[in-house]
Formats: structure tokens, C-alpha cells, sequence
């Protein structure tokens, strides 16, 4: 890549504070540094990964509100969580974890183990368990 | 505590903390000396191993060969250090700061509140270097950011202890000894040597230039095997894997070309120059590659590009690779 064509395809990636450090070729063949702001295949990569993610909890939420599947399924899903990774950081087994992602197990959760899973969800109680909160909430993308 | 660190910005975190680390120790190496004589250069796709559910596509080693392999062939020594107790491993840290010494180490990305939140994934293997605490905030140097950061202990805590894949369990490391005198002549060597045989020489069909091969060959069937949407998301998860953050551009094919161009100086080589330029040819490819695959994968009846399309680019740059390294095998000191 020749230095005249880093592109600055702003998106994500905020100015003076983070930015791409790309190594590029000069005038004179020799190899040197330029900041960019984004490329636009990389960004669409993101977004496209993202998108799959509110999709996805869209659907989510629906089975949510029917009474299907729980909120923890939902804050899963926009934690970009899986099963493992949320047993890891609730220290339960995945076994529990995947019971709890069905409403009916939800029901069952003791407030301890309602707490250690807001916890791992950077979520309050009250944020976990509101119904009403779950069918308002935003589900998108700002870019 | 603070000691006087100074923090340079890298394209990749962990050449970053290593050239940072020296740099504070009197050993000054560009970010792509430290890659290429740490051999960072590598490609792999691993349907075993998987990310959101998708088969790793990878274009460097395993995260922290690279520290470990510039030290070693330096000849300089190094402590690395985990800990089962987050309240242990802070108070390592501190006495490490206490004694004026900058502490590198490992940590989740998903808590760290100074990156932006599209960046936010469960990804273990980030490395940042702390060099002072005031009351309670950690003064930390994260390569890929343009200044220096702060962390209350409580984040840098939390970050430390991610969980899920890979959990960095409070890893840190630190510089303890330095030799008499750096050679890197034998070092950069060693590490071009090394990379040519990871990229001709692994007798799998995942690794190095037999690895790009593979991916292009299981591409040309992603879409009957998993259906367009998914196909999709693979693609766009090779081509954020090349173009992430930290790869210096395509898959850190073009710091690797800086690399053979400062080496071809250094060892008063100059062949080595045109080897660079191949090298940049090949990223130039990669590039062309991850825009082809972005225009597919956003617009999915795009006529002219298929994956059978991308995966002959794929085949393209495999042979192109595998040139370059066949050449750089033969460097002798």
C-alpha cells in the first residue's frame, strides 16, 4: 500500500484517541507509518458481525416476551456471549447456564444466583428481571 | 509511583509492550524488528478451533511468542508470572512499580472502558504495559491506543481476570537481565529462518502457506455447506481477522515487508529489498482480497465475485507466499 492510498473511512475508530497504524510505502520506496481512520471492508466486516448479533436478539426478545425463553438469553446474546464464556464468569456449570436460558428455569433462580448473573451482564437486578424494560429497549446500531 | 515510560503507539499490541519494554531498558527496536525477529508471521485456518461459532482464521503466531522469542534470542531475561489470587497479583504489581519497573500483561479487551464498543469482544490475549500508580488509578500504555490511558485498580483488576477462552489469570511479565551487548544480526536471522519453515515446512494442511490453500478450498464450498447468510459472516470474519485492528494493514503482510527492508540494510543485504517488495506485492493482494470479499459480503448478488472467485485470489497469494519464503530460507549470514 502506497501512502497516498491509506483510506480514512471513518466509523468506529475515533480520532486522536484510537486509530489504525498502518505501515505504508512513501514516494521513495521506503516503508513508513500513517494513522487511518477505518477502511470500509473492514468496517462493513464489523458491522455485518453486529448486525447477525441485534438480529439475532430480536428474535430473542420475542421468545423473551412469549414466555419461551429468558432475559439472561437476551443479555447473553448483546454481551456477545456464549454458554461457556457466561458459565465462566458466573463460576456455574454450563449444564445450570443452558437450564436458565429457558424462562421456566429462569423462574426458578434463587436471588443469589439472579445477582451473580447481572453481575457477569454488567447489569443491575432490576435491569435483568424487568419484562416491561425488556420489550422497550433498543436493539440496534448506531452507525 | 511513576516511572519515566515512554509510550509509542503500534499497530499490534504485543509488538508494542515488547519494543516498549526495551525501549525503557535502553534496547531501541522498530515495531517491525521485534515482529520479524520474534517470527510473527504466520497464517492458520482451524475448523477445530472456533470464534462465534466460525472456523480461526489467523495471520500471526500464537499471542505471546512474540515477547518470548524476541527476548530469547536476544539473550535477554525475562519473569513471567500468573497468579490464582487477583488480590496477590496486584500487590505483585505494585511492589514490581514500587521498585521503578514496568510490568507487561495480559489482559481481556471486553472490559477495557477506552475502547470503543464495536471492538468490545470476549478476546483474552490484549497486551498492555502498566509503568505507575497515583492513589488509585494505573497509568497504562496500550500499544494500539495514541496516548496513554488510565485504569482504577478495580477496572485494571477486572480486566485482568476476564473470563471465558484463554482467561489471562493475572499474567504479567517483566524484563529482569540484559547481556553485555545486543547482536541482532543472528537474531533477525533466526527469526526470517524460522518464519520460512512455519510457512513451508508444517506438515499440516492448516499451517502456513498449505493453510491459504486449505481456507480457499474450504471457501469454495461455503456456500452449499452453511447457506449464504452464514457464508457471509465467515467471510467477514477472515477479512476482520486481516484487517482488525493491529495488523498494520493486510494481515501484517506489510510490517513484515517494513521489516525485510530494514533488515536488508542492517545485514547489508539488498536483496532482501526486493524480497520487501514481493512482501508488499503480496499485502497489496490481501488488500485486494478483503475488498473483493467486502463488496460479496454486502451485497450478496454481486455477479462478478464468488467465492470461487476469492478463493482463486486465495491460491494466487499462497503461491506468492510461498516464493518469497522459499528465497528467504536461503538467507545466510
Amino acid at each position: 500500500m502506497k501512502i497516498n492510498e491509506v483510506p480514512q473511512d471513518g466509523a468506529f475508530l475515533v480520532e486522536g484517541k484510537i486509530r489504525d497504524l498502518c505501515y505504508v510505502v512513501d514516494d521513495k520506496g521506503h516503508y513508513t507509518k500513517v494513522l487511518s481512520k477505518g477502511w470500509t471492508p473492514k468496517n462493513d466486516a464489523i458491522r455485518l458481525a453486529w448486525n447477525m448479533i441485534y438480529e439475532n436478539a430480536e428474535e430473542i426478545r420475542r421468545q423473551v416476551l412469549s414466555g419461551i425463553l429468558s432475559p439472561i438469553a437476551l443479555f447473553m446474546e448483546l454481551n456477545v456471549m456464549d454458554v461457556s464464556i457466561l458459565a465462566s464468569y458466573t463460576g456455574l456449570p454450563r449444564r445450570k447456564v443452558r437450564k436458565h436460558l429457558k424462562m421456566k428455569g429462569f423462574r426458578k433462580l434463587s436471588p443469589e444466583h439472579i445477582r451473580k448473573y447481572a453481575d457477569a451482564l454488567n447489569l443491575t437486578v432490576d435491569e435483568l428481571t424487568d419484562i416491561e424494560r425488556i420489550r422497550r429497549i433498543e436493539i440496534k446500531h448506531e452507525n | 509511583m511513576k516511572i519515566n515510560f515512554h509510550h509509542s503507539q503500534a499497530a499490534h499490541c504485543e509488538n508494542g509492550v515488547t519494543s516498549n519494554l526495551l525501549r525503557f531498558h535502553g534496547i531501541n527496536l522498530s515495531e517491525p524488528m521485534i515482529f520479524g525477529i520474534g517470527s510473527g508471521y504466520f497464517f492458520s485456518h482451524m475448523p477445530f478451533y472456533k470464534l462465534n461459532g466460525m472456523a480461526v482464521t489467523s495471520f500471526r503466531v500464537w499471542p505471546g511468542l512474540i515477547f518470548s522469542r524476541v527476548t530469547r534470542r536476544l539473550n535477554i531475561t525475562v519473569r513471567r508470572r500468573k497468579f490464582s489470587n487477583p488480590g496477590k497479583a496486584m500487590q505483585e504489581l505494585d511492589r514490581m512499580l514500587d521498585k521503578g519497573i514496568p510490568v507487561g500483561m495480559l489482559v481481556g479487551v471486553f472490559h477495557l472502558p477506552y475502547f470503543p464498543k464495536e471492538y468490545r469482544f470476549h478476546f483474552n490475549a490484549h497486551n498492555i504495559t502498566v509503568f505507575g500508580r497515583e492513589g488509585d488509578h494505573y497509568q497504562v500504555s496500550d500499544p494500539v491506543m495514541e496516548n496513554m490511558e488510565k485504569l482504577t485498580s478495580e477496572e485494571l483488576k477486572a480486566v485482568r481476570y476476564a473470563k471465558g477462552t484463554h482467561p489471562p489469570q493475572g499474567r504479567m511479565y517483566y524484563i529482569t537481565s540484559l547481556p553485555g551487548q545486543i547482536d541482532i544480526k543472528p537474531a533477525i536471522i533466526r527469526g526470517i529462518h524460522k518464519t520460512a519453515s512455519d510457512m513451508l515446512t508444517i506438515p499440516l494442511p492448516m499451517f502456513g502457506v498449505k493453510g491459504i490453500r486449505y481456507l480457499a478450498k474450504r471457501m469454495r464450498k461455503w456456500p452449499e455447506k452453511y447457506g449464504n447468510k452464514f457464508a457471509a459472516l465467515n467471510l467477514s470474519q477472515v477479512v476482520r481477522m486481516l484487517e482488525e485492528i493491529g495488523t498494520g494493514g493486510a494481515g501484517f503482510r506489510f510490517i513484515y515487508a517494513a521489516f525485510l527492508q530494514e533488515s536488508a540494510e542492517v545485514l547489508g543485504k539488498p536483496w532482501l529489498n526486493e524480497a520487501s517488495k514481493d512482501m508488499t506485492e503480496i499485502g497489496d493482494a490481501w488488500r485486494e482480497f478483503a475488498y473483493q470479499s467486502g463488496r460479496h459480503f454486502k451485497n450478496r448478488n454481486n455477479g462478478d465475485i464468488s467465492y470461487d472467485s476469492l478463493a482463486d485470489r486465495l491460491m494466487i497469494i499462497a503461491d506468492m507466499e510461498e516464493k518469497v519464503f522459499e528465497q528467504l530460507r536461503s538467507l545466510r549470514p
